[in-house]
């Protein structure tokens, strides 16, 4: 009698406990550019998201992953508000944003007032996010967008022989990031960046900028994203533009080469640089491609994952490897969880990423050349692959700092 | 009837002088219902956590407070002006660029008793300048002079860099702290706001039924006799473009103080007309309608994209449910949810005594 009882208590406990850890579940915010210029750039991120997912699992030891999506439009208000949202309404305990540029900066601040909590950025790219001032809790496992022009610019120099070259970018942080990165190894190979123009985010109308662009330049650098790059594409066509391209990442990306329309062919032969490229052999990417095309019919999704899926899924992983890591412990503030962030080390798509001290990524860098593959789709194809590319570019951290801040004429054209 | 005074004069017959009075200045105190909500207000941290406080009802009272300045004049000067949310945005900016910030190289870092004031003065002028312009027109023109002004703001903050801080705007605000109160914990900040949006209320509440409020109105309904009375029907105008700039921009210095950061996305084209429409839905013939509009947005806002998906459906459409949502408001009333609920009281009073209808001009 006695027995059974003790049977029977010991199995409901059991039951119960079972039930109860079954429950349990961590939530994660996630947030992408669901609306605006960026929209293209937010759903493919969200497949490479939901591609991770499936390829991972939700699983963290006897816990389960929940993911919350808020919207954002790229602004840095609607960053702030969804992760604000988040936290307070859906009370996440861990954020996986954002997808944009100022963006990044933005929630990088809002980070400081939750320390409690653990940001891990998602695709944004610029330099100041985790440059100056970084939050502790903040962690990015993309590079930022100097990084990812790292070789382009004597590539161009050296190999495509162009000495003159012009800028067109969107008007704001991740592009002047970018733009950074280019004249920094363009210029100190001994080019020149005669003009840099400037476009709202968001811009329709090109026409001014396509009659500004001055004639006596070997190419013309693009830093244009989403909506902003296949409108520019249409009216330079439009206009019978034939200069030399060259193209910063979310330009040269699938995102623009798997656009509708022929626009998208005036970029056939453009050069680029990137955190990813499509055509890589390595089998880590190729397994990534595939894992990327199974999970979505080809309807819904372009024809080799754009560096923004590539993005969230790095940062998707990141989280889910280190939560396995801690088997899911977010006691005391989640000091555990942002320990083992800080230290991992992960064996993403494109390429072995590590932080460092302010948990900035480390990763790989690759220039590539647009091609088509003969059935009309573009791809971006490698022509170089440069390994351990940090936030400083390679030059010493004091030298990089009085370079200054990314901005519309930083850095001079000169070498450093 | 009586929470909602309307922008039409209207007497009531039945109460003493002096109460009679003080009833004309203030209806809500007769009104039950009216100081059933002022509780609910004022007991809503009791209520509502950090998140429905402060992202629900205290934005409610924010955007409230700014749609309150487009409703005196539209309602009251029949003047509708876009530019009510680039006055705020001025504010929330001029807060940025004299206060404290995380952008050190572009904020004064006065503290906040100084850029406060600073901050409002400026926007009430840099309104009231507006409205200069804007007043020697009518109708749609007046419309477009605001838009103008308001899209040549947002393109401004957007490009430069010197002051506004371009498309990355001005991070980490400062807020207000002293008597040893961090005025942006929640419930603090909750009480702040509810404070201003009181105070505002009850301001435009007044204006309108002091002589100068008759005199927009009448203004408004034919200015050229007021003209021929000796009234000054411009200068009245731009008074009024002045009070309004003036609610607007403690609007805007809330807004700033609520999100510690500020950019042009705050201030664009789009966020101008959302300010419209909130005005538009809760309706334009009374001071509260901007508040109940400014909750209808709010909630829309916020839970469109859980709704759908809840639904089964595709959220990325959320924008959808929002356009809908304000079509059937407009649809079925054209002054607003406002008009909805007067229509329904009316029939509910016609059909129980007859002596309450036809009180409404």
């Amino acid at each position: 009698m006695l027995k059974s009882s003790l049977g029977l208590i010991a199995l409901s406990s059991l039951l119960l406990s079972g039930t109860a850890f079954a429950q349990e579940k961590i939530k994660v915010g996630v947030t992408a550019t669901l609306e605006g210029t960026y929209t293209v750039l937010g759903e493919d991120g969200m497949r490479g998201h939901q591609t991770a997912l499936n390829v991972l699992g939700k699983k963290i030891g006897d816990k389960e992953l929940e993911f919350i999506v808020a919207s954002t439009d790229a602004t840095p208000d609607s960053a702030v508000r969804a992760v604000r949202k988040l936290i307070e309404q859906d009370k996440v305990q861990i954020l996986l944003s954002p997808l944009s540029g100022d963006e990044g900066i933005a929630v990088k601040n809002f980070a400081k007032t939750h320390p409690e909590l653990t940001f891990v950025n998602a695709a944004s790219g610029a330099q100041e996010t985790t440059y100056v001032d970084p939050a502790p809790n903040f962690f990015r496992y993309n590079m930022d967008g100097a990084q990812w022009q790292v070789g382009l610019g004597k590539y161009a120099y050296e190999t495509k022989g162009y000495r003159k070259i012009a800028t067109v970018g969107e008007d704001y942080s991740f592009i002047y990031t970018q733009v950074f990165g280019l004249v920094l190894e363009f210029c100190g190979a001994g080019g020149q960046v005669t003009n840099r123009q400037w476009v709202p985010l968001g811009t329709k109308d090109f026409a001014s900028v396509i009659a500004a662009l001055p004639d006596d330049v070997d190419a013309i650098y693009l830093g244009l994203g989403g909506a902003d790059a296949v409108n520019f594409l249409n009216q330079y066509q439009q206009a019978g533009g034939k200069a030399h391209l060259m193209g910063g990442s979310i330009m040269i990306d699938q995102t623009i080469l798997s656009s509708k329309g022929s626009a998208k062919n005036a970029l056939i032969g453009t050069i680029a640089a990137s955190g990813q490229a499509d055509t890589w052999e390595d089998p880590g990417w190729q397994k990534f491609v595939k894992a990327y095309q199974d999970s979505f019919p080809e309807s819904k999704r372009f024809p080799s994952p754009s560096l923004l899926a590539t993005n969230y899924y790095g940062s998707t992983m990141a989280l889910i490897l280190a939560l396995r890591q801690v088997n899911g412990d977010l006691s005391n503030n989640q000091a555990k969880l942002k320990d083992a962030l800080a230290k991992i080390e992960i064996d993403a798509p494109n390429g072995k990423i590590k932080l460092d001290a302010n948990r900035q990524a480390i990763g790989t860098n690759f220039v590539t050349e647009v091609v088509d593959d003969g059935k009309g789709a573009l791809f971006s194809k490698v022509v170089k692959v440069i390994p351990n590319v940090n936030q400083t570019l390679g030059y010493d951290p004091a030298v990089f700092a009085k370079i200054g801040l990314p901005s519309r004429t930083v850095p001079e054209c000169k070498k450093y | 009837m009586s929470l909602l005074q309307s922008t039409q004069f209207r007497p009531d017959p039945s109460t003493s002088t002096t109460r009679r009075a003080l009833l004309r200045a203030w209806p809500e105190f007769q009104n039950p219902a009216a100081w059933l909500v002022a509780l609910i207000l004022v007991i809503m941290p009791l209520i509502a956590n950090g998140f429905f406080l402060i992202e629900i009802f205290a934005t409610t009272l924010i955007l409230g407070v700014i749609a309150l300045s487009l409703m005196f004049l539209a309602g009251y000067g029949g003047m509708v002006s876009l530019m009510q949310l680039t006055i705020a945005g001025f504010a929330g900016y001029m807060v940025a660029v004299f206060g404290v910030s995380g952008n050190a190289n572009i904020s004064l870092g006065w503290p906040w008793w100084l850029a406060t004031p600073m901050a409002l003065a400026l926007a009430t002028l840099f309104g009231t300048l507006g409205g200069a312009l804007a007043v020697r027109t009518e109708g749609i023109y007046t419309i477009m002079i605001t838009l103008a002004i308001g899209a040549a703001f947002y393109y401004f903050t957007n490009q430069n860099w010197a002051i506004f801080n371009g498309h990355t705007g001005i991070n980490t605000v400062a807020t207000p702290h002293f008597w040893g109160v961090d005025w942006r914990t929640d419930i603090a900040f909750y009480y702040v706001t509810l404070g201003v949006a009181a105070i505002c209320y009850f301001a435009v509440q007044y204006v309108s039924r002091a002589p100068f409020g008759l005199a927009l109105q009448g203004v408004r309904d034919n200015p050229r006799r007021m003209a021929a009375l000796g009234f000054n029907p411009n200068a009245h105008r731009i008074a009024a473009y002045a009070f309004a700039a003036f609610i607007a921009a403690l609007g805007g210095v809330l807004q700033v103080w609520n999100y510690r950061q500020i950019s042009p996305g705050s201030v664009s084209v789009g966020a101008c007309i959302d300010v419209l429409i909130i005005a538009v839905v809760g309706g334009i013939t009374r001071p509260i309608g901007p508040f109940i509009g400014a909750l209808i947005f709010v909630l829309l806002r916020t839970f469109a994209l859980d709704v759908l998906i809840k639904l089964g459906l595709d959220g990325n459409r959320f924008r959808l449910l929002i356009g809908l949502g304000f079509l059937a408001i407009v649809f079925w009333s054209s002054d607003g949810v406002i008009g909805l609920w007067e229509r329904w009281r009316r029939r509910n009073a016609s059909s129980t005594q007859r002596s309450g209808g036809g009180r409404h001009g």
